[in-house]
Order: C-alpha cells, then structure tokens, then sequence
C-alpha cells in the first residue's frame, strides 16, 4: 500500500463524483424524493375512513350506536335507512364498507344471547383497509358496549393501552427512518457497483492496473470517497426527517452517523462484490437493485414486519444487512441510544461486511484474467 | 528451462506462450524477440490474438503455459517491478473523460511515482512532444480523437518506459492525427524504446521495423517487413490500360490457375502470382485484354494473402444468380445541399452527389467527419435539417418506406441477432422486408445454397467462421433484393482473405447493376470504389476516382502515393485555406 498513490487515486475519484451529475442526483435528490414519498403518500394509518352506517332500527339503543360510530374520528360515516342505498357505493368503491343495526337490535341486546348484534361488511379487495373497518368498528362497539353497562355495574377490569415510542402510532415516524437505510443502500453497493463497471467498460481499469498501483488501492481509493458520500447522504435525509417532518431523533447525531457508518461497511462490500462479477453497467445495476435494494425494501422490516414473515423467510432476512440497519435506525430515531439493540446488530452489519469485502477481494485478485 | 536473458539487448522474450478462455485458445505457442530501439509491430485481424498478447506483455493476465521476459523480468513472478518498466496505452486510450488533461497527466505522474518536482519539466516535456499545450484544462472527454490518443499516449510515456504497448493505437483517428503518432513513435525509438503497436491494419505494418503477424492465435510471420513482401517479387503485377470493366477483368484473372491473389485498385488490378507458375499465361491473358502488363513493389496485404495460400476465386455464386438490375434513369441516389444540424453543431453541411447505377460509391473520413450522419439520412434513418435526398427518384422525406424496401442494409460489425440461429436471423430479415409465403422460403433457400449455410443452420451467428457470419450478413440484407446496398465498415477488422471474398460478391452485385454505398475510414478500402468522396469536418472536400484523388498527390521517391497519402494532402489543404481565411479575417 502505497499513500501518495492512494492519495491521487481518491483525489480523482472524489473529482469525478463531483463532476458526475448521476452521482450527486442518487446522493442528493433522489433521498429527497423518497423521503417525501414515505413521509406524505405512504401512509399506513387509518383516519376518516369513509362506511355506511344503516340503522334499521328506531330504538334509543341503536340511535346511540350509531351516534358513537359517527363521533369517532376514524370513520366518516355516510347514514342509511336501507341497505340496498350504501351497497352500490361499496361497490363504487366510494365506501370501504358498511355497518348495519339490524331491526331487531333492542331485543338482541335485551337477551343478551350469544347472536350476532350487529353485521359489518368491507371490500376485501382492499385486505388492509378491510381489516382496519372490522377492527375499527369492533372497537366502536365494544367502548359502546362498556359505556352501556357501566351505567349498571362498574368494569372488573379497565384496559387502557398505550404506544410507546410512537404514541401518535403515525406510520412516517416509522417509515422515514427505514426509507435513510434504502438511500444507503442506494448510494452504497448501487453507485459502487456502477463506478467499478464504469472503469472497466470504458477501459481505464485496464491502464490503472497497467501502472503500479495495486488492486487494493484501487478498490480503497473508489470506496472512501463513497463512504463520505454515504455519511452526508445520511446527515442530509436525517436533517430533513428531524427539521422537516417531524420525526423525533431521541438519540444522538453521533450514534446516528456512526451506526450509517457500521452500515456503509457491508452496502460498499457488496456494491464492491458486484462490480467485481459484473464488468457492464447494465449487469451491474441489475444486480444491485436484486440483491441490494429489494430485499433492503421487502425484508428489512421497514414496510413489512418481520415478525409475520414465515419462519424461513424471518432467518433468510438476517443475511440482509438492511434489516439491523432499520432496526438500529428505528431505535435511535424512536428510542434512544439503547445499545444492548444496537450493539448487536452493528456486529451483524459488520460480519456481513466482512464476508462480503472477503469475497470480493478473493474475486478480484484475477480479474483481468476471468 | 529458458534461461532468463536480462541483457539490454532484448527487451521482450515470448517463449512458448499459451493462452486459453476456457475451450477457446487464444494464443498458440509464441516464440519471439522484440528489440529495444525498434518498433514492432503485432499484425493480424481482428480474434487474432493481439490484445491478449499485448495484456500478457503488460502483466495484466498470465500466460496458461510458457513464459515472458520483459525488460529482464518475468510478467508473472516480477508482475509489480514489471509496471514500472512498461508503458501501456489499451485500446480507447484509457483516459478518464471527466478529467481535464492535466488532471490526467497528474494521477499518471502520482501513480507511476514520479518526483513531485519533476512534475512541470515532464509535463511541459510530454505537453511539447504531443502539442497539447493549449488544451491543459480541458476535460478528455471534450477532445478529439487524435487529441485523446495523444493524451493516452502522453500518460502511457509518462515515466519513460523501457516498453511501451500500444494497443490499436490507429482506430477511429484521422490520416493527419496518425501521420503525427508515427513521428512521435519514431522519436522514442530513436531514443532506445521499444514500441509494440498492434493493429488491424496491414498497411501499417509496412512502417514497422519488425513485424509479428498473427493469425488464428498463431504466429505466421515473424521478422523485417520487406523479408514477407520479398517473397512475392517478380510475382506482384499490376495491369493497366485496358478497355474492358476492370471487375470483370478481375474475376476472369482470379480464375486462373497460376494467379493466387488480386484486387482492384484503382483503376489498375493487381495479380499476385503463385509461387512456382509462370508469368506467360498472365502475360498471354493481358495482350488478350489488350492491357499492360507492369511489375509492381509487392504489399504487405498481398504477402498475407499469399502466406495464408491465396485469394478465394473470383466468380461470385451470390451475383450469378442474380437478375439484372433494370431501372429507369441513371442516378441512384441523388443528395442536393443535404444538411444535419444538432442543436448548434453542423454534422452534416450542404452535401451534394449523384451516384449512378452500378456503381461502388465510397463515402470517407476520419471518425466525427459526418459520414455517419450522412449515410444515415441517405438511408432514411435520420431526417435532414435542409436540402434533399433520393432514392431510386424517391424523397426519402416523402417517400420513406417506399424507398426503404429499395434497398439494404450491412451495419457494422455485422450486427446479426446473436440469441437467434441462422436460420432465424434468415427469416427475420425476410419478414421485416415484407417477403413472405414461398417467394420468402425460396429466397432463404437460394441464399442458404449460394452461401452454403446449410450445415450451421441451427447454430447462432457467434459460433460462426468470421467468413460465414459475413455471408450471412450480406444474405440478409440482400433476400429482398434490393437496388441499392448500403455498407459501413465492412471489413475494418477482418482477415484479407475473407475480404477478398466480401468483395468478390460485391464486385458481382455491381456488375448486375446493383448500386453500392460504402462508408469506412479504412483507406484500402477505398481503392475497391469507383469514386469516394472526402469527408472533413461536416463538408465534402473531394469527390473523385481513387486514381484521380491519388495523383493530386506530389510524389517524392519512388514511392506511390497511397489513399492515405491523398487523404492527408487533401485535408491539410483544407487546413491551410482555413487558416489563411482566418488570417485574413484577422487582419
């Protein structure tokens, strides 16, 4: 390892990263628009949905029902007489569902027998939203309910839950921290994997390897420059999730960077493992966005739980480096600096890491060769 | 064991190199010295071997089997002191295109270790040697393309190698641009370099001190120049000032038996005789033809051919079979003030020519010239920004379709469907020119039959002979039969004999009566062409026959002028108006 030419080799990729309009659009802009995406148009919260609620029935009881179905503020609650006059916008899809209070609800209630007191329908082709309007319409029934027979005898036993960490339960403050780690990968084994292939297609790794500069440097000269670029991508979306939406960082900006560094040690490794096989542009990023910004979006935990993935799919999602990422971020965004969560999965990023920057080398020692 | 040789006097040992890709040899068992002092020169058509051969002397790869010496170090066991020692300049220069030059120059210089106060003297030196004084600040990728293969040549030099590897260091480069390179190569060799260049180009080889002439992997020829052209003295003749078609002529004397090679050039044919026959039935031919009989200095090309065991015949089966071409009028295609402009830049600028029927129009220039664009509007592929173009008296710009089914096209490289078989690639063609039900299979069939393409018929056009992958190129851009053929680049790359052979058939179309456009910056080719027109800079310069452009040419020597020689004289020209309507601007 020679410094002087490690020295040139960054100073000119560093130029070229500069000069690259490619380079500062997924660095800079491109976290911006996701981070907007994640923070305003996915949501994962239920508010003002809009239902039908019929009342067949005349009865005090069921006028009250109705009543506490329009006072809550997840419903938006369109109120029918006939159940054939909300049905069509089901269908419309203007209403994702409707509550019916059946004729004879006094008397249900009254017996007090194991019948149904009420029926819910939903449009299952919307499976998440439907399940939101059972839930919801459930619970309305059930605080009903209680406040019916509290006015008799007091509860045995009264629930009251509560969220921590994100006691609003708003998705974004979930969802940005997880849409950093994409951008990190992004910007990591993406760009990574691209600059490499870049060399060698336009035939300039070819001259470099020409010269006395050794692989090594090569490869640490490409990759430093891309950590920096990494760390300010990640300062950069961080300051916009805290200053702009709203997201609170209850831990502290150094954990925050150190733990994007720990992450950028196993995104470089793979870009780098790529760029190692892939000596196009076009492979290159094909396989960059397989096997690194996929399964950082469907198995990191950040849109899909992990918990109710199937058993072999949950282990498979500890090879990838994004889910202790989200994990850690999720934490020090929500949390705090609790590092008995942390700690373990930096180790996990950096083994990974390891593996990865150890299969790259042992790939590209012969390359020119291949 | 070979000892190992660290004496000065040599400066690159092959001993028995092999390299193989898999079940693919590359290289064959290479023996040979290259001298310091000297250039040599790798010679050979494109798959040859040269870029591995020139990647094995760099360090790059190791040999599967024997052993290189360069500059007293072994390329394998010594591969890190080896770098020091060796300047390497890969095909497309190895620059970076979003560094300015000195930028460059500058990682060049701190990855090769170079003094940091020596810095200023080298660079100014380097600057001086290629002319790139001017330009230190802008970026590789804005300059042109000579600029850049001085640039890489510059970084390749830049801490005074003892072997300097230049790989295909003349593509893609004007004539003026590489009459500057042989200079600055001369210049080193005066000072004790060795200079490997590789090319495709036989004529280049020529220049060389020494030459290595690959083929196949194999090492053909290796030593002096005139050594292989020696060869064929007292066989190469050259007849002139006959009254018959020259293409007729030529397959009528590729048909006999003592003459093993010959080509049109210009309006004269050049006969290579085998090597125990007698010049009397050439002799007997030409007073039959009542054309003169003229012994000529022997090509390189020609010693090729010859080492290979000769020429391909000259009847065209494909031409044979052929119809006629009947047309009315006499102009093909016709361009009147054609004109392409992009955004500000003028690629194309008030072109104008007639092309007649039957005949071979060479379109030239160096890359970036306009021919390109030039071809593309004539082709319909690329409307013109003003002026007019025709196609057998169809507007391309009215007409487009209509005029694109009167003719055919041979892109560059072949450009065949690689995931389809031959038979498919067949088929495809047919189809997209409309020819359907059995006229389409009679026309595959004729064309599988002319070109015997039956036993590969399943095999994809990769896995070809570069020969056949040819014929079938030109079968299917000829099942429709068109009027006109449009060809770029033909044959930059491929070996003389399956040129020749390419030619062969063209000769024969035209003869028929089919028009054919040629573009290519390979000079050569441009002595196979009725009349070529110059490209430089947007403009036509010149349009002429071969005989005519070259003899605008002073000679000095003995020497005959070449195509590239007129290129070079027409173009400097050019220049010199230029400048001297920019002093008088100035002034």
């Amino acid at each position: 390892m020679n410094l002087r030419r490690l020295i040139a080799l960054v100073r000119k990729e560093s130029l070229q990263v500069i000069r690259d309009p490619s380079t500062f659009l997924i660095a800079f802009v491109l976290p911006v628009i996701l981070l907007f995406l994640f923070a305003y148009a996915v949501s994962l919260d239920i508010r003002k949905v809009a239902i039908g609620v019929v009342l067949e029935s005349d009865g005090a009881a069921a006028q009250s029902l109705a009543a506490a179905f329009s006072g809550t503020r997840y419903f938006q609650v369109t109120p029918a007489r006939d159940r054939r006059e909300v049905a069509g916008e089901v269908i419309a899809s203007r209403l994702k569902g409707y509550v019916v209070i059946p004729q004879d609800f006094e008397r249900r209630l009254a017996t007090n027998t194991a019948s149904a007191l009420v029926q819910v329908i939903t449009d299952g082709s919307q499976p998440n939203t439907a399940g939101f309007v059972a839930g919801y319409a459930q619970g309305v029934i059930a605080q009903w309910l209680a406040g019916q027979v509290g006015q008799s005898t007091p509860p045995v036993i009264d629930v009251r839950s509560r969220f921590w960490f994100n006691p609003e339960i708003e998705s974004r403050r979930f969802l940005v921290p997880g849409a950093i780690a994409i951008i990190m990968t992004m910007i990591g084994t993406l760009l990574t994997a691209l600059v490499v292939a870049r060399e060698w297609e336009r035939g300039t790794m070819e001259a470099l390897l020409s010269t006395p500069a050794r692989v090594v440097e090569i490869l640490i000269g490409k990759l430093l420059p891309y950590f920096v670029l990494g760390l300010l991508a990640t300062l950069g979306s961080a300051l916009l999730a805290v200053f702009v939406f709203d997201v609170p960082l209850r831990g502290s900006w150094f954990t925050l960077l150190l733990l994007s560094a720990v992450f950028l040690v196993p995104a470089l490794g793979q870009g780098l493992m790529i760029s190692a096989l892939a000596k196009n542009q076009f492979i290159a990023a094909q396989a960059a966005l397989f096997s690194g910004f996929l399964p950082a979006f469907l198995l990191s935990g950040f849109l899909f739980e992990i918990d109710s993935m199937p058993t072999p799919i949950r282990l498979l999602t500890f090879i990838v480096p994004a889910r202790h990422f989200v994990a850690s971020l999720q934490t020090v965004f929500l949390a705090g600096d609790v590092w008995a969560v942390m700690l373990p999965n930096m180790a996990a990023m950096l083994a990974i890491g390891v593996v990865f920057f150890a299969l790259a080398k042992a790939k590209t020692r012969k390359s020119l060769d291949a | 064991m070979h000892p190992v040789d660290a004496a000065p006097s040599i400066a690159v040992e092959l001993d028995g190199v092999v390299k193989r890709f898999g079940a693919l040899e590359a290289l064959r068992g290479i023996h040979g010295r290259i001298l310091p002092g000297c250039l040599t020169g790798l010679v050979g058509p494109d798959g040859a071997g040269k870029t591995t051969l020139m990647r094995l002397m760099a360090g790059l790869m190791a040999p599967t089997a024997g052993h290189i010496t360069v500059a007293g170090l072994d390329s394998v066991r010594d591969s890190t002191a080896l770098s020091d020692n060796i300047g390497y300049m890969p095909q497309r220069f190895g620059l970076y295109e979003d560094l300015s030059v000195l930028e460059n120059l500058r990682l060049y210089a701190e990855l090769r270790g170079l003094e940091r106060r020596t810095h200023r003297d080298t660079f100014e030196r380097l600057l001086e040697f290629t002319r790139l004084g001017p330009f230190t600040t802008r970026l590789a990728g804005k300059l042109s393309g000579g600029m850049k293969q001085k640039l890489g040549l510059a970084c390749a030099l830049m801490a005074t190698p003892k072997v300097l590897l230049l790989d295909e260091p003349g593509v893609g480069v004007d004539p003026v641009s590489r009459q500057d390179l042989w200079r600055m190569v001369q210049a080193l060799t005066d000072d004790g370099m060795a200079v490997v260049w590789a090319t495709a180009y036989l004529d280049e080889a020529e220049r060389c001190a020494a030459v290595f002439l690959l083929n196949e992997g194999q090492l053909k020829f290796a030593g002096a120049p005139s050594e292989l052209t020696n060869r064929l003295k007292e066989r190469s003749f050259r007849l002139l000032n006959y009254r018959r078609d020259r293409r007729e002529l030529l397959s009528e004397v590729l048909e006999l038996t003592s003459v093993s090679d010959g080509v049109i050039q210009g309006n004269a044919i050049r006969v290579v005789l085998r090597l125990d026959s007698q010049h009397e039935a050439v002799a007997a031919f030409a007073a039959q033809a009542g054309a003169e009989l003229q012994p000529v200095t022997p090509r390189f090309e020609d010693a090729f051919v010859d080492l290979l065991g000769g020429g391909p015949g000259g009847i065209s089966a494909l031409a044979q079979k052929m119809a006629p071409v009947t047309l009315d009028g006499d102009n093909v295609v016709e361009c009147r003030n054609l004109t392409r402009c992009f955004g500000a830049f003028t690629a194309t600028d008030h072109v104008s020519f007639q092309v007649r029927k039957g005949e071979i129009f060479g379109l030239l220039g160096p890359n970036g010239a306009g021919k390109s664009t030039t071809f593309k509007m004539l082709c319909g592929l690329l409307r013109p920004t003003a002026g007019e173009a025709r196609v057998v008296g169809l507007d391309l710009r009215v007409a487009g379709s209509q005029a694109k089914r009167q003719l055919g096209y041979m892109a560059q490289k072949f450009s065949l469907y690689g995931l389809l078989s031959v038979q498919q690639n067949l088929e495809f063609s047919a189809g997209v020119y409309g020819l359907e039900g059995a006229l389409k299979r009679e026309r595959i069939k004729e064309m599988v039959q002319t070109f015997q393409l039956g036993k590969y018929l399943g095999s994809a056009p990769d896995e070809l002979p570069l020969g056949f992958k040819q014929r079938l190129a030109l079968a299917c851009a000829l099942m429709h039969r068109p009027l006109v053929l449009f060809l770029d680049e033909p044959t930059s790359g491929v070996d003389p004999i399956t040129r020749r052979e390419f030619w062969t058939h063209i000769n024969g179309l035209a003869h028929k009566g089919v028009t054919i456009m040629v573009t290519t910056h390979f000079m050569d080719e441009a002595e196979y062409c009725d009349r070529v027109a110059l490209m430089y800079r947007a403009k036509l310069i010149a349009l002429d026959t071969p005989d005519v452009l070259k003899a605008r040419v002073t000679i000095i020597g003995d020497q005959e002028p070449t195509m590239e020689d007129a290129f070079i004289h027409l173009i400097q020209e050019v220049d010199a108006q230029d400048a001297a309507s920019s002093m008088r601007e100035a002034a």
